[in-house]
């Protein structure tokens, strides 16, 4: 009786999640996003400086156009854990910036060369200017879009990325959206001002046009000059803007795990020393 | 809780202090020599474990404070200025925000032990009413918390779940734009929830207090579920379950870190790192994962009741979903408390378990077809669960031989103690 009534507990089970699965999984919601190889995933991921600096350099040159960065500070470029510009680096490079101050002594407000302590200034004084120059689309801040886009995972995947520490997906969708421009397929309308690209995450066409091509960005080091690389670069520097103190975060969890795993085992011994003349 | 102490204080300073306030004998008799039975398995722990998270929201909550500011055009901002300027800021927040989740986690194993085990049965039917109090009082908690960071799912979240007192005839309009202090989800709702967020987990943990008193008059349910009859049946809370208890949470902040450290953002919504903006509706408007379940219920309701138009039968439905839960002691006609020695329930308990981990995937899932059907069918399920099959099951079901004893079970003298 009880054999039968687990058996068809289990076959139930198994039927209704087919069954509620199996369209879920048709229907796909958002893209199919490919998983890329990140310095930074995994527990003991850390960021690449190199990379890092190529992606602001790709930011500087190219999003920056149309893009904010309004959390991140030009002095956050030489803290720990970023792209390791020294500080004399940001120094100048704060001072290509002109920034609005004051009131000063006048009342007036006046322009002076950025400091360290500056945030990036946004290109659009607000979103109404913002949308008039972009054919009435609003190009979001880039600080924090490494972490507020994430397409569906879906079932069983969203179970097993907490094993497998599956963080990445916000770079992830940014690479497949930088690098998934391309003709429309036959008898799929692009409205006027819109672009194809099936990596989009609310729908296949968006506003913002293919926004690198190869040997757009001048790389010193070395690196190939590809949209492919501008795009895993621009992606991983997001990720920072996104998450700065990820590394310090990984090391410290690091320590933690290390520390709580011997704790946890020596008070498992302890307790069953206690508990050793009691039948339980 | 106190009657169990042989407290004796020793130093001149605690006999002046027990003469006065005997809160010293009180604590060793509810946390020292308090019998407990010996044979609670780490199913048990999840209380302890609970009461844990929630000292850690309320540290790590307080130190938020000092940073945050309620205000809609500065709320999102000072959230990043923690995350990203004050000393271990991100590590206060994940702690806080992956803490509610460890919350609730805790709290469903806890509860989960509590119906499988019968722990809500005579004589600890308050206990159990006031266990279901702290869970909605967490789900308040948690909803107006969720809403502090004021990103796109905060507002919105805010905007779906408070419009539901809409749904009420009459004096719904005017119930809403009262929660509001506004036409509209906004500053002075940020306000009242920012307040009330920091109020009321001091009021959970009162009720934690008289929750932890409830059972401590008649003691520990276990797994066997017979009340010890001799000494030989328990042991001292100290140091049989302190130890057995701080492994247990020391193995949960395992788990706890690996959220925090590895996978921070994995429980939340991405969308909730978009600036909160009135003029723009996020595709799907879901909840946290702890409240999907009520939340499908919620939407199962697609139909007018007779007078009842589908959107109050959609709250009322949610309601009652938690509502049924004070009345569980009495809907249950078994006076067989563990599910070890109820085969029949065994196995409607297990089916319960399953419904509720397909409504709370169903719940995350966009209202349309095949997936309304669905949370139907669970709901349906979920209900019957309380309504029909316990106050008949405890009827009809010929439970197995339960022992006479803890201690005959612990040894194996009863017929085959499961």
């Amino acid at each position: 009786m009880k054999n039968l009534m687990f058996k068809s507990a289990r076959a139930l089970a198994v039927v209704a999640g087919l069954a509620v699965a199996g369209p879920a999984l048709a229907a796909g919601d958002g893209p199919h996003v490919e998983k890329q190889p990140w310095s930074f995933a995994g527990p003991f991921g850390q960021f690449d400086k190199a990379q890092l600096q190529r992606g602001f350099q790709v930011y500087q040159e190219v999003c920056s156009a149309c893009h904010g960065l309004s959390y991140v500070a030009f002095r956050n470029l030489a803290e720990e854990g970023g792209p390791g510009f020294s500080v004399d680096e940001v120094k100048a490079l704060a001072a290509e910036y002109s920034i609005e101050d004051g009131p000063d002594n006048e009342g007036e407000m006046f322009e002076r060369d950025g400091k360290p302590f500056d945030k990036f200034p946004s290109p659009f004084p607000n979103e109404q200017a913002a949308r008039a120059s972009n054919n009435g689309a609003l190009p979001p801040d880039l600080s924090l879009i490494a972490k507020a886009r994430a397409a569906t995972r879906g079932f069983p995947w969203f179970v097993l990325d907490v094993a497998t520490q599956y963080q990445e997906n916000g770079p992830d969708y940014l690479y497949g959206l930088l690098t998934g421009y391309h003709e429309a397929p036959e008898g799929v309308e692009v409205p006027e001002g819109q672009y194809y690209n099936p990596g989009f995450i609310a729908g296949h066409t968006l506003a913002m046009a293919p926004p690198l091509s190869d040997e757009l960005v001048e790389y010193s080091d070395g690196s190939p000059m590809t949209v492919d690389q501008y795009a895993r670069d621009v992606s991983a520097f997001l990720m920072w803007t996104a998450e700065p103190h990820l590394e310090s975060r990984k090391r410290i969890g690091f320590g933690v795990m290390a520390f709580l795993i011997l704790f946890a085992s020596l008070l498992y011994f302890t307790k069953r020393k206690i508990w050793r003349d009691v039948d339980h | 809780m106190a009657g169990h102490s042989t407290y004796e204080p020793q130093n001149a300073g605690a006999k002046w202090l027990e003469r006065r306030l005997p809160v010293l004998s009180l604590v060793h008799g509810s946390f020292v020599a308090f019998p407990t039975p010996k044979n609670l398995n780490y199913w048990w722990t999840f209380g302890g474990i609970a009461f844990f998270v929630l000292v850690v929201q309320l540290i790590t909550g307080i130190v938020l404070v000092m940073h945050y500011t309620p205000n809609d055009a500065l709320a999102f901002a000072s959230v990043e200025h923690i995350m990203r300027d004050v000393n271990y800021g991100w590590l206060m927040r994940y702690l806080h925000s992956n803490g509610a989740s460890m919350f609730f986690f805790a709290v469903y194993i806890h509860i989960f032990r509590g119906m499988y085990y019968g722990s809500y049965k005579e004589p600890r039917e308050i206990a159990w009413i006031l266990g279901v109090l702290l869970f909605f009082l967490m789900v308040l908690t948690a909803f107006m918390g969720y809403v502090l960071p004021w990103g796109q799912m905060s507002l919105w979240g805010a905007t779906v779940i408070t419009s539901l007192f809409s749904a009420v005839p009459v004096v719904g309009e005017a119930i809403t734009t009262w929660l509001w202090g506004g036409f509209a989800v906004g500053n002075p709702t940020l306000n009242r929830f920012f307040s009330l967020h920091y109020l009321l987990p001091f009021v959970i943990l009162g009720v934690v207090m008289l929750h932890i008193w409830a059972f401590h008059v008649a003691g520990n349910n276990n797994p066997v579920g017979v009340d010890p009859k001799s000494d030989k049946d328990t042991v001292p809370f100290h140091p049989y379950y302190t130890l057995k208890d701080l492994f247990a949470i020391v193995v949960f902040m395992i788990l706890f870190s690996w959220f925090v450290f590895y996978l921070p953002n994995y429980l939340g919504h991405a969308d909730n790192y978009i600036p909160a903006n009135p003029m723009v509706t996020p595709a799907h408007i879901v909840p946290e994962w702890f409240l999907l379940p009520f939340y499908a219920i919620l939407r199962a309701i697609t139909f007018d009741i007779g007078p009842i138009p589908s959107k109050l039968g959609g709250v009322i439905a949610m309601g009652g979903a938690i509502a049924i839960l004070f009345v569980l002691p009495w809907l249950d006609t078994s006076k067989v408390r563990s599910a070890n020695y109820r085969p029949v329930y065994r196995f409607f308990f297990w089916l319960f378990f399953f419904t509720t981990i397909m409504l709370g995937w169903l719940g995350s899932k966009p209202a349309e077809q095949p997936y309304i059907a669905w949370i139907q069918f669970f709901t349906v399920l979920y209900f019957a669960h309380f309504l029909i099959v316990l106050p008949v099951l405890g009827l009809i079901e010929t439970p197995r031989k339960v022992p006479d004893s803890i201690n005959d079970a612990v040894l194996g003298k009863s017929s085959d103690a499961a």
